[in-house]
């Protein structure tokens, strides 16, 4: 359906993100410079508290930034961005269908049009025979995918991700890590993925962006060497991949120590 | 009953009390026990109830009745849901109602009948107006909580998927706050009761508030008891009703 379309192109200049709390101000990102290519599959780890949702949050237009500029290119897309949530979000008074069609009843889609594309996502992910259950009635994985159904529904030029599966078992964390490696090389939409785990990220990007502990400062970019297609599960198995893993994870260890040795104090 | 399932057995048990006070409270006046002018006995209580139904007048009271607290009930409860969602919505909308629920909310409605008696005459409006004022206290409150307590994250999704305002409150606000809703709908139904047999004692002549306060004037100590028993008939009734209406609005809570 994308075909030639590739995503969005986004070009963050300068970010600079400030909270006043009761403590005073807190500097949450400061100088953050980051280009992602169209159809681009981006990741970012850093420590608890490094600001990294913020800047999804930022992206996503959830949240404004002190200061700074995020420009992003999105033409020929009839939605910019759509977020998958840690907690699915799904909303629990609606079924599976009237939550995966949310972005487009939104958006005054036409019903029959609306029914095409939800039955489409729904078979994307798997869900057709769940599509009138409750999100109560579901498992935690059934439930992302019914997230990612809903956002992918949308036919967004950026899909933003914030540890979509943190919350799952090993199981289903890569088992959905798998899929939605499918669906994206399929659909090749620009993905900023926020994640704690290294090996999600090498897994899943084509780059992996480390942040340092608060404030959330960008320090270092890796680029991720492995070929698409992906298989998920040979990868994660292979020795390239377990260097790959320990190198980042030298890089990220000291902010998180820097991060707990903060929360100590 | 070592042959009943439990579950049979609970009912039983369940029966047994109200059943046994009805028994004991018969056998004791049976015996002589007791004034039976002033305290009738069950049986004499089931003869009056069937004679008022068999002379129709019962059933026109508890018309009356049903219809003043219908109608009250609708005209305090809607707005009472639409005010609620709004002031979570909307802080200036919040700012302007929370003093006044604060300092109405707490006033006995009834207190308000010789106002409303003023205001609307001595006909179904002045009751029908006590209940409305007394059924939107617990609405509105259990409105604007349900509302203001609906979890962060699917605001978020709302407006990250492109909710315009309408869109918020018909279909986020509204869903998200109405289990709540339901909670305050509940108390209201009692409440509604309460106040309106309450007002039926004073100027009017239909209800079945007026039918108890009559028959207190007029010592017929089993209507009393007619009266009484029939608004405990009613409430059941319609909580029941409710029950059934809250499973079908609401098919995503969980027991």
């Amino acid at each position: 359906m994308a075909g030639e379309r590739r995503g969005a192109a986004i070009d963050i200049v300068g970010l600079r993100k400030e909270y006043v709390s009761g403590a005073g101000r807190v500097l949450a990102l400061d100088a953050i410079n980051l280009r992602i290519a169209p159809g681009e599959f981006v990741c970012i780890v850093g420590p608890s508290g490094c600001g990294k949702s913020t800047l999804l949050r930022i992206l996503a237009g959830l949240d404004t930034q002190t200061a700074g500029t995020i420009k992003v290119e999105a033409s020929g897309w009839p939605v910019v961005n759509a977020m998958v949530f840690q907690e699915s979000g799904l909303f629990p008074w609606m079924n599976v269908e009237t939550n995966v069609g949310f972005g487009l009843m939104t958006r005054g889609v036409p019903a029959a049009e609306t029914a095409t594309r939800v039955d489409a996502a729904l078979r994307l992910v798997g869900l057709t025979k769940f599509r009138k259950h409750y999100p109560h009635q579901l498992s935690g994985g059934m439930r992302q995918r019914g997230a990612i159904a809903r956002a992918f529904v949308t036919e967004p030029a950026m899909l933003l991700m914030d540890e979509p599966f943190a919350a799952l078992d090993a199981q289903n964390r890569t088992i959905l890590q798998a899929e939605l490696v499918r669906i994206w090389e399929q659909t090749r939409k620009t993905v900023v993925y926020i994640t704690h785990s290294i090996e999600e990220a090498l897994l899943l990007g084509d780059r992996t962006v480390i942040m340092t502990a608060q404030p959330g400062r960008i320090k270092q970019i890796i680029a991720v060497p492995f070929l698409r297609p992906r298989d998920v599960l040979a990868l994660s198995a292979s020795a390239q991949f377990g260097t790959l893993k320990l190198d980042i994870w030298r890089v990220l260890e000291e902010e998180v120590m820097r991060a707990r040795a903060e929360i100590e104090q | 009953m070592t042959g009943l399932s439990p579950k049979t057995r609970e009912r039983l048990l369940y029966l047994i009390s109200p059943i046994g006070l009805i028994l004991i409270w018969q056998a004791l006046l049976m015996m002589g026990i007791g004034d039976r002018r002033f305290v009738p006995a069950p049986s004499d209580i089931a003869q009056r109830f069937v004679k008022l139904l068999a002379n129709g007048e019962l059933e026109w009271h508890t018309a009356v009745t049903l219809y003043r607290v219908f109608l009250g009930y609708i005209i305090g409860a809607v707005p009472a849901v639409a005010v609620g969602l709004l002031m979570a919505m909307f802080k200036p909308v919040r700012v302007f109602f929370d003093p006044l629920i604060a300092a109405l909310f707490p006033i006995p409605k009834i207190a308000l009948m010789p106002l409303l008696l003023l205001a609307f005459g001595f006909g179904d409006a002045s009751k029908v107006a006590l209940v409305a004022i007394a059924v939107f206290f617990p609405v509105v409150v259990n409105t604007y909580v349900g509302a203001a307590n609906i979890e962060k994250i699917y605001w978020d999704v709302a407006k990250n998927y492109g909710a315009s305002q309408t869109v918020m409150f018909t279909r986020i606000v509204f869903f998200g706050a109405l289990p709540m809703i339901f909670a305050g709908l509940r108390i209201a139904l009692a409440v509604s009761f309460i106040v309106l047999v309450a007002s039926e004692f004073v100027s009017t002549k239909e209800g079945i508030g007026y039918l108890i306060w009559n028959s207190w004037e007029l010592l017929q100590v089993d209507v009393m008891f007619v009266g009484t028993v029939t608004i405990g008939i009613l409430g059941l009734i319609t909580s029941v009703i409710f029950q059934e209406i809250e499973r079908w609005a609401i098919p995503w809570k969980t027991e």
